[in-house]
């Protein structure tokens, strides 16, 4: 049997946002108010509190002998716990990177207004294990001189203003 | 069916009201740990992996991202189910059936302290357009449910109560438990009414915890160990999910599933067949709900039956020897995996002063919660 | 093990929103699916729903609000969940419910309603993210995948212009596919002058939001061959996810795919897949992602891929034509649903009832492919008639 136009047009019907916020169509809206506060486990919770120094701490697997960032009580690979806490720099090399124009609700940014795009990347962390990376953005450079393993270093906020959290690193910005 | 699975491995962390000193990662990892412990296995060795998983519980939007790294299952076969624990238990033995594999896990975790919002969730599963403007109480659906299944059977709320007083003692015998204490029925009538006739002691408190069961195959089994614990029959079903076209005393989806699993296990006097069982009590009148429902009790005796102590554990047929999740705690998708984990424990005589004489089939049963229909049984034998 | 066979399909149209509810699309795939093999809900012994995140239709447990509009009221019913690989996982999930012995007969029903997201389901995605390490940097999906992209293009050399002919092709595709949201001819230069979303990502390499759903029927050999003269059989499965640390991972190219395409090989006995295979259905929800998942699937040799796009190799009359629906780029994408409209397409190429998205050349083997998580999931079949 062939599924053809007529079978399918039937199936659903089209609204135009229009319609919906126009209110030719009844809605109903509802928006949760869930509310979390997650246990984060010793790994995590000594990252942020390394953060808070201006430190950036990884730990070491004792069987495959990579030092891993973001730190973790176990490696995921050989299923062993993990070792020694491990210093690593705060600079790094970029991996990837996107020039962003939308932002995380896909809301489009004022470009042409003179808003810098968004541009965030992993940055392989200097002494954590080859592609060891983590999330985080770029600033200080021009989003269209981003390139594959440039050298970035880690602009934090002064200690007084920093949290605990991983945007206690503002962002990574080019070394020269 | 022609291969038989057994349950060869089984590991906890147990259950307690917060877990403030781990994540999610590490309480999964504990678990692992100890089930391949106790089965002998590495995870190089197991064939697939099932987690269990619901997004907003986990408050996760797409919470199975997070499932491999903490089985040992990176780059290995592994998906989630967004149901309860005996589903998944399910989706593992249906994968070494079909022959994946003759060795299969399966993993259920609850964050429940984690979650500051719970009465919220449930309205949130309610239907968006018919129910959830209404602004009802999660528990109101649970009162409902309590009153016309009292109207029903005949049921009272001192027999409800003796539920709560009876799974809350087994719990202190339980290392595992995290919610035992020592009450009487006057206790629980007395307490805060939330939902009449349902009272705050008529509802589990929450907890936090993992289970990690190992699967295998007939042969690989008798390899593996020496008490292999044979699923002799699993059955889920989901009645509908609309709070207005339900039955509102009768818990059909236990009726069914349950049959499924005695039609597979060949089972016809469920009370005669079965020596014990551990049953969703998530609120009181639900462990009586679902005796009635799965044929252990007639309609309207399982009241009775527990006001003359029939099923206490040294009663003629104890349930909730482990103290249920009145006395363990309401563990949400992972309820049908403490289950398991406790019939288990039984049958292999490993419960310690909760130890039951003479067990050799066991039944374990979870429903997924307010405001569901859906239910799950397994029938494990020694 | 048992042989199981799709017997039967239904899909309705995706459109960027429907007025139908999440579970009366449900319903209208599943009808048509039950209908297109003369089947009863009667006939089911039980159901698999796949469906992607919560947060979309917006109803927390949403497997169980579903449940009814999937025909599984009081039946054996269970939802399975890998994010965007959901679609692909259903009929393998299915597989196992016939395959294991416990049912003969398995609906296999997918639904995904985008739109209650509001003001858009792209909201939805922050909390995919880890909590602590990632979320407060306010991530989004577009981003992560264009992270991707350019590693992918930096490690290959590749360049966004050929890599837009995926977009070109499958759009056009989708003109003949009855359910197409956005089906058309365009060029390459209306991809790359369409609005930068993120760099190198454009408006034109990414599919469109969706609502809609999808149903397939799955039934035992002996059950098969009462219902229909050309059952298509399901001959492999196979699916993995990589580590959640997704940021540790070299994104150049899929291992999560090579472990499942190579177990869904090895149980369908294919030892070369690039000349077994007539016809693919790789993951396309961004342009990029089809060539990433052809290399993936072993289709193609790493780094290979653009050329033979450019070649022709992938086009319909082609040497290996992918994604011949029109893919989620032409056709739309609804998450788990549009997964399954990919099997539902190999179905009926090789059934020989696609009309005119017809391939030629009587394919008798084709694989399909779903892609999700934090870019981490593999799901894989592959059917023969
Ligand atoms: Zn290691």
């Amino acid at each position: 049997m062939e599924i053809t136009k007529k079978m399918v047009e039937k199936t659903a019907t089209k609204l135009s946002a229009e319609e919906i916020l126009g209110g030719k169509v009844l809605s109903v809206k509802w928006e949760p108010k869930l509310k979390y506060a997650w246990d984060n486990g010793p790994a995590i919770g000594r990252y942020l509190a390394e953060l808070k120094n201006g430190k950036i701490i990884a730990k070491k697997c004792d069987k495959c002998h990579r030092i891993m960032i973001p730190p973790r009580m176990f490696c995921e690979l050989c299923w062993v716990p993990t070792g020694e806490w491990v210093y690593v720099k705060d600079t790094g090399i970029v991996n990837t990177w996107i020039v962003g124009y939308v932002d995380w609700k896909a809301k489009r940014l004022d470009i042409k207004g003179g808003v810098r795009p968004i541009t965030p990347g992993i940055i392989e962390i200097d002494g954590a294990s080859k592609g060891m990376g983590i999330l985080h953005h770029l600033g200080e450079v021009d989003p269209w001189k981003i390139h594959r393993s440039m050298k970035v270093k880690a602009v934090w906020k002064p200690p007084e203003e920093r949290t605990g959290s991983i945007t206690d690193i503002k962002y990574f910005k080019p070394t020269k | 069916m022609s291969k038989r699975v057994a349950i060869v491995g089984i590991g906890t962390t147990g259950f307690r009201a917060t877990t403030p000193d781990v994540s999610y990662r590490e309480l999964t990892y504990e678990a692992a740990m100890k089930a391949y412990l106790d089965a002998g296995v590495e995870p190089k060795d197991i064939d697939s992996f099932v987690a269990t998983s619901e997004d907003f519980f986990e408050g996760y939007s797409i919470a199975d991202e997070y499932s491999p790294d903490q089985l040992g299952a990176v780059l290995r076969p592994i998906y989630t189910i967004s149901g309860d624990f005996i589903h998944s238990l399910a989706s593992a033995y249906m994968m070494i059936l079909s022959g994946i594999g003759p060795i299969s896990v399966a993993q259920g975790m609850s964050k429940a302290s984690n979650m500051l919002t719970l009465s919220e969730m449930v309205t949130f599963a309610m239907d968006p357009i018919y129910n959830r403007p209404l602004k009802e109480s999660p528990h109101a659906v649970s009162g409902m449910e309590m009153a016309r299944f009292m109207y029903e059977t005949g049921t009272t709320r001192e027999q409800c109560a003796k539920v709560v007083v009876k799974n809350k003692r087994n719990a202190l015998n339980n290392p595992y438990a995290g919610h035992g204490v020592l009450i009487d029925t006057d206790y629980v009538l007395n307490s805060e009414v939330i939902s009449y006739p349902l009272t705050q002691m008529d509802i589990s408190p929450h907890s936090d915890g993992a289970v990690v069961v190992v699967l295998a195959e007939e042969e690989t089994a008798k390899a593996l160990c020496d008490k292999p614990i044979w699923i002799r029959g699993i059955g889920w079903c989901s009645d509908t999910p609309g709070l207005e076209t339900r039955n509102w005393a009768e818990a059909i989806y236990a009726q069914m599933a349950a049959e499924m699993a005695y039609k597979m296990a060949g089972i016809r006097y469920p009370r005669k067949e079965i020596d014990f069982a551990e049953i969703n009590d998530e609120f009181s009148y639900k462990e009586l709900q679902h005796l009635e429902a799965m044929r252990i009790c007639k309609k309207g005796e399982a009241g009775p039956l527990t006001e003359i102590g029939g099923t206490e554990i040294t009663g003629e047929f104890p349930v909730n020897p482990s103290g249920g999740c009145l006395g363990v705690g309401n563990l949400y998708e992972l309820n049908g995996g403490h289950k398991v984990f406790e019939v288990v424990r039984q049958l292999r005589g490993e419960a310690g002063k909760n130890q039951l004489k003479n067990v050799t089939t066991g039944l374990a049963q979870s429903w997924r919660g307010i405001p569901t229909t859906t239910g799950t049984v397994v029938i494990l034998s020694n | 093990m048992r042989r199981v066979a799709i017997v039967g399909a239904g899909l309705t149209k995706f459109y960027r929103n429907t007025q139908e509810t999440p579970k009366e699309l449900a319903y209208e795939a599943t009808k048509m699916a039950l209908d297109s093999c003369e089947m009863k809900l009667s006939d089911i012994d039980c159901v698999v729903h796949g469906t992607a995140p919560d947060a979309f239709d917006g109803v927390h447990m949403k497997g169980e609000y579903l449940s009814d509009g999937s025909g599984a009221y009081r039946k054996p019913y269970m939802r399975h969940f890998v994010g965007g690989g959901t679609g692909v996982l259903s009929p393998i999930h299915g597989w196992f419910h016939v395959a294991s012995g416990m049912f003969d007969t398995c609906l296999v029903v997918a639904e995904e309603k985008m739109s209650s997201a509001y003001p858009h389901p792209a909201g939805a995605f922050l909390t995919i993210f880890d909590h602590t390490t990632e979320q407060p940097l306010y991530p989004t999906l577009i981003y992560i995948f264009a992270i991707e992209m350019n590693r992918f293009m930096t490690t290959h050399g590749y360049r966004k212009e050929d890599i837009a002919l995926v977009a070109v092709k499958n759009k056009k595709n989708a003109m003949d596919h009855p359910s197409a949201q956005l089906p058309a001819e365009i060029t390459v230069q209306d991809v790359l002058n369409s609005e930068i979303m993120a760099w190198p990502v454009n408006r034109l390499d990414i599919s469109p939001t969706s609502d809609g759903a999808a149903c397939v029927v799955l039934a035992a050999e002996h059950v098969a061959r009462r219902i229909t003269e050309k059952p298509i059989w399901i001959d492999g499965c196979g699916w993995s996810l990589d580590t959640a640390y997704w940021t540790t991972r070299d994104l150049y190219y899929p291992d999560y795919l090579e472990v499942a395409a190579r177990q869904a090989y090895k149980m369908a006995g294919i030892k070369e897949p690039s000349k077994e295979i007539h016809i693919a259905e790789p993951y396309d929800p961004f342009t990029y992602k089809e060539l990433h998942h052809i290399e993936g699937l072993m289709l193609a040799p790493r780094g290979k891929s653009v050329q033979m796009l450019v070649d022709g190799h992938f086009n319909r009359n082609g040497n290996l034509p992918t994604s011949p629906s029109g893919g989620l780029l032409g056709v739309g994408n609804p998450i788990a649903a549009a997964g399954l409209m990919k099997v539902i397409e190999l179905y009926l190429q090789l059934k020989g009832t696609a009309g005119k998205r017809q391939v030629p050349g009587n394919p008798t083997c084709g694989v399909a492919n779903a892609w999700g998580d934090l870019m981490q999931v593999g799901t894989v079949v592959v059917l023969r008639s």
